[in-house]
């Protein structure tokens, strides 16, 4: 199997409010020779990730460690602070102008916000249409029916394609998002929450239709999502992540059998259910660690019930415990 | 007179469009008491968000209430002012929107926007407003609160906005809170935060919650009654536990027949076959007679509401019998 995508040591952190006031409070304390508080995010951290042809890695972790910037930074649209990102075993800031134009093309993206992802200047049918015409995908005459062909594929009605974007409802804007993704006939395609708006009907037509195009044109996925079930149902390969870290990756099936990381072990536990029926739900015990001061050591350790003393101060690097299963734990030595 | 909070009667909400009229929300009727929580569910595009809107009376124009009442706490909201429903809207009743960036406003800070909602209702001094912004920040968990309330809304992940959205709706403690799509985004650990907060208020101070969600089992955990909406309508009705267990309506038997847990790894997933029918302009008869595996030619009136058994209701002719036992 060849690489689609690989990440290697990818980071990456964003800056401190750049507006007057923390300038003027950097400055002020820069006037007294005390670096001012430090409050970058570390959204990113080092991260090795590769994505082989036709496979379907999924991303699941907590709000905010960081699924859309790695995604972004899959799918090209955001640089790495630092690290390297390889596109088919190529290094992108290698390519000529042409290639990354190619490469972009090929690589589509589904935002997670339906509402900001789509330009509301702009009929559906201009927003499905016009990247697959431009690059020619699309035989003279045949706009019409490619457009209602995609339309109808993301189970939306074609009647409505003369409409703009804000006449659409939230889960009816993501299949939009979708019907664009895939109207340029991409290799790979990031999937941000991309069925996160749909009813449970409606996001089952859609899982069918990733499942079947990975069949027939052996589409490659990287599918972050919260939902573990539908992780569950379409995913090979599992990627935990932690304020910006990688601590567990593992085929599938094996990750929901034998999950070994105290962290994915806690967020399987929490799955909820249908059947439970009504229940008082449970806060979150301890600080939640942020990526502006993450703890030191491993990054779970204020949370986790098995921490160690070493664990506040060492990083457990990702191990292998099992044929393809790696976890970063200091339990595991 | 009803001790409910909410209720609404037979509401009609339509967009009159080039080519006809959208029925986005075609007589709906329910109603939500003090300290309970309806968990509202349906298929995309079925007029969740909209009902919601025109609650709160922020309709997209052109489109209007066309008909129905909307009674909070006894009275018809319909009959405010635009100046009494603004002194509503944020303090006794709040919307917390299924695009978080219809709260937040992209180019001022967190700080800036929370402290000033919390001042629009409230005579508290700054220092007060913004103690407060900062803990309910926290109680949404969002990490590093203080430096957080310093930042710009792009600056935050998907789900941080989202649950901002939800810190500034619990500012004021409001009497009835429509959430409509507000975990979304949220992975599980996250989301039991909020609903425990959600909880606590709703103990607490009596809110009345409207829960928009297609997450089938939040409903499950979270709410008291659930309404099932289709095509504009709202097609069952009753105690989460007693639909949910039983569905009676064709339409709620297929949504939770697509639930992936209820599916083999790897296999197609079940889905409704047929598509979404257009409210342009839509038919008599039933919206989902294309659809439905219990269809016949009488399907094609308009379905009556019958109550399959006590306390519940379903728009259906031929609903499920096995519930009636
Ligand atoms: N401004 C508008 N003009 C015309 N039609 C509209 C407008 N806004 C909404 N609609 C239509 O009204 C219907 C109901 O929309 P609504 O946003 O309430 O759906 P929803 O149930 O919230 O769906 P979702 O779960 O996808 O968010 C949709 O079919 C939508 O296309
Ligand atoms: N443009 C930006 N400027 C500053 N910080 C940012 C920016 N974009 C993201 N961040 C920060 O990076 C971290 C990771 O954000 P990201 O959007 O990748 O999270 P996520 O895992 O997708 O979360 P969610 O599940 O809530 O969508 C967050 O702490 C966020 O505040
Ligand atoms: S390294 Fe230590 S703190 Fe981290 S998950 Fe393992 S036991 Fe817990
Ligand atoms: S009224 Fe007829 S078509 Fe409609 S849900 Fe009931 S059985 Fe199906
Ligand atoms: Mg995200
Ligand atoms: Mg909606």
């Amino acid at each position: 199997m060849s690489a689609m995508i690989e990440l290697r040591g990818v980071s990456r952190h964003f800056g401190p409010t750049p507006d007057i006031a923390a300038r003027l409070t950097a400055r002020a304390f820069a006037a007294i020779g005390k670096p001012a508080r430090d409050t970058t995010v570390r959204a990113i951290d080092a991260v090795d990730l590769t994505i082989a042809r036709g496979e379907v890695v999924g991303v699941v972790g907590e709000s905010g460690c960081g699924k859309s910037t790695l995604g972004r930074i899959a799918a090209g649209i955001l640089a790495p602070t630092a690290g390297t990102v390889l596109w088919q075993g190529r290094d992108i800031v290698m390519l000529s102008a042409g290639e990354t134009r190619a490469a972009r093309l090929r690589t589509q993206m589904i935002f997670q916000n339906p509402y900001a992802s789509l330009n509301p200047r702009l009929r559906i049918e201009t927003i499905v249409g016009e990247a697959p015409r431009v690059h020619g995908l699309i035989p003279p005459g045949g706009f019409s029916d490619y457009v209602d062909a995609q339309l109808r594929r993301a189970g939306l009605d074609p009647a409505y394609k003369r409409r703009y974007p804000h006449q659409f409802s939230g889960g009816q804007r993501q299949r939009i998002g979708i019907a664009r993704a895939l109207a340029v006939r991409p290799d790979i395609l990031v999937c941000d929450e991309a069925v996160a708006a749909l009813d449970v009907s409606i996001q089952a037509q859609i899982i069918n239709l990733f499942m079947d195009l990975r069949e027939e044109l052996g589409l490659t996925y990287l599918f972050i999502s919260h939902d573990l079930g539908i992780v569950e149902h379409i995913a090979d390969r599992v990627v935990i992540l932690y304020l910006g870290r990688v601590v567990e990756e593992a085929g599938c099936e094996e990750i929901f059998a034998r999950a070994n990381h105290p962290y994915t072990r806690a967020l399987l536990a929490e799955v909820p259910r249908i059947a439970g029926g009504k229940k008082a739900f449970a806060g979150i015990k301890g600080e939640i660690p942020s990526p502006i001061d993450p703890p030191s050591g491993c990054h779970f350790h204020p949370r986790c019930p098995h921490a160690l003393r070493r664990c506040a101060f060492e990083i457990p690097t990702l191990r292998e415990i099992a044929p393809g299963h790696r976890s970063a734990c200091h339990l595991n030595s | 007179m009803s001790d409910a909070t909410i209720e609404l009667r037979n509401l009609r909400t339509y967009f009159p469009i080039r080519g006809g009229v959208v029925r986005a929300v075609d007589d709906v009727s329910f109603s939500v008491k003090r300290g309970k929580v309806l968990g509202l569910v349906g298929e995309s595009g079925s007029g969740k968000s909209v009902t919601g809107f025109s609650i709160v009376r922020l309709v997209d124009p052109p489109g209007q209430i066309a008909g129905g009442s909307i009674l909070f706490q006894g009275h018809d909201l319909a009959r405010l002012s635009e100046a009494e429903m603004r002194g509503l809207r944020g303090s006794r009743i709040a919307m917390i929107f299924q695009d978080p960036m219809m709260t937040l406003n992209p180019v001022l800070r967190i700080d800036t926007q929370m402290i000033e909602t919390v001042l629009a209702h409230d005579r508290v001094s700054h220092a007060e407003a913004r103690a407060r912004c900062r803990d309910a920040l926290g109680q949404v968990g969002i990490a590093s609160p203080e430096e957080r309330l310093r930042a710009y809304p792009h600056q935050f992940s998907g789900g941080m906005r989202q649950r901002v959205a939800i810190a500034i709706s619990m500012l004021h403690r409001p009497d009835l809170i429509i959430a409509d799509e507000p975990t979304t985004a949220l992975d599980v650990t996250i989301q039991a935060q909020i609903l425990f907060e959600v909880q606590k208020l709703v103990a607490t101070f009596g809110t009345a919650l409207i829960w928009i969600t297609h997450d089938l089992s939040v409903v499950a955990g979270l709410a008291d009654d659930i309404a099932v909406m289709y095509a504009g309508r709202i097609v069952e009705a009753g105690a989460v536990g007693d639909v949910l267990n039983n569905p009676a309506h064709p339409y709620t038997h297929g949504l939770l027949a697509s639930v992936p847990g209820r599916n083999r790894r790897g296999t197609r997933l079940r889905q409704i076959p047929g598509m979404t029918p257009s409210l342009l302009d839509p038919e008599p008869g039933c919206a989902f007679r294309t659809r439905c595996f219990r269809a016949d030619p009488m399907c094609s009136a308009d379905p009556p509401v019958i109550q399959p058994a006590a306390g519940r209701t379903a728009r259906c002719f031929f609903p499920i019998q096995d519930v009636v036992a």
